[in-house]
């Protein structure tokens, strides 16, 4: 049989990450969003930056344990950091 | 010559791939499946285009964590030539081999033509058979293709003469008229610092015949044979 156990809630965490292209790196899709809100008449766009954002539910407790974690999976797959910045947000 | 070709789900550009190093070779490349264990011992490893893993998260970023691009990353250390086309350019940035990123095309349009490239390196096993600035002309099929790096990476690349191709006019002008989709100073192929690993968005495969109406790609496959069946 399986079932959540009754303290799952407590076991995972969730993090939050966004992932962003760099100040300078030229978004085309950014560019895009932003002719397509002035055709429909938002007059007042100075600029629009697009990214990602991912979820994950860790099976974890310790948050500052989990951040490490986190930040390893953002280096090596979630984010290609020679064009993107990544920020996490981590809660219980 | 023994050739790999890897494959991966949603690799598209293999059997071209295959038929190109057939007709070079004479012999029939190893098509070698992303889940089949233990790579064989080879002397060149392609890595075909396509879109490997449905482009998850980035072109070529799933892929390069695969188990088979591990290996192929400990081979080409040891020296084994590997080309990336395409998807297979993109998939060598992702996990290191070769520097920079393959960013959206900068118009954000799926760019499927034949482009002019003025070829930049003759002294590697991919190109020797081109003419130091030759002019040639093969397709590029690709929406990820606009190379992108930091300015050091890009004066890094230019003083080591690692740009191998550039996308031209057909008199060989490299400018913005030429560029077809925003790539940092024309850039269409570049070579890492051992000059075995070359990454391209261009696809020779895809005119390496007269059935496919040129023929401009197939230097690339004969000079390989030739400067590794010498190897072997």
């Amino acid at each position: 049989m399986r079932f959540a156990p009754v303290c799952a809630k407590q076991l995972v965490m969730k993090a939050r990450v966004h992932i962003t292209l760099k100040n300078g790196v030229l978004d085309p899709q950014g560019k895009a969003i932003e002719n397509a809100l002035s055709g429909l008449g938002f007059s007042n766009i100075a600029d629009v930056r697009q990214g990602k954002y991912i979820e994950l539910a860790l099976a974890q407790t310790d948050a500052a344990t989990a951040r490490v974690s986190v930040e390893e999976m953002c280096e090596k797959l979630l984010a290609n950091t020679t064009i993107e910045n990544y920020e996490i947000d981590i809660d219980g | 010559m023994k050739a790999a070709v890897i494959v991966s789900p949603g690799s598209n550009c293999d059997r071209d791939i295959q038929v190109a190093l057939r007709q070079s070779a004479k012999v029939e490349p190893i098509m070698h499946w992303h889940q089949d264990p233990d790579l064989p011992a080879v002397d060149l490893i392609v890595l075909p285009g396509g879109f490997s893993y449905g482009d998850y998260l980035r072109a070529g970023a799933m892929a390069a964590h695969s188990s088979v691009i591990r290996e192929v990353v400990v081979r080409a250390n040891k020296g084994v030539p590997v080309m990336g086309i395409c998807n297979g350019f993109q998939i060598l940035t992702e996990c290191g081999l070769l520097p920079g990123v393959l960013m959206r095309n900068a118009q954000l349009k799926f760019i499927c033509r034949d482009v002019d490239l003025r070829v930049e390196a003759t002294d590697t096993v991919f190109t020797r058979s081109y003419l130091n600035q030759q002019i040639i002309r093969i397709p590029v099929a690709h929406n990820e293709g606009n190379y992108f790096a930091d300015n050091d990476t890009l004066n890094r690349l230019d003083s080591e003469n690692r740009v191998a191709f550039r996308y031209c006019t057909p008199k060989g002008e490299v400018n913005a008229v030429a560029n077809p989709n925003g790539a940092a100073r024309n850039i269409a192929g570049i070579l890492n610092e051992t000059r075995n690993v070359l990454g391209m968005m261009p696809h020779p495969e895809r005119l390496a015949d007269n059935a496919l109406g040129g023929t401009d790609g197939r230097p690339m496959f004969d000079c390989l044979v030739q400067a590794l069946s010498a190897v072997a």
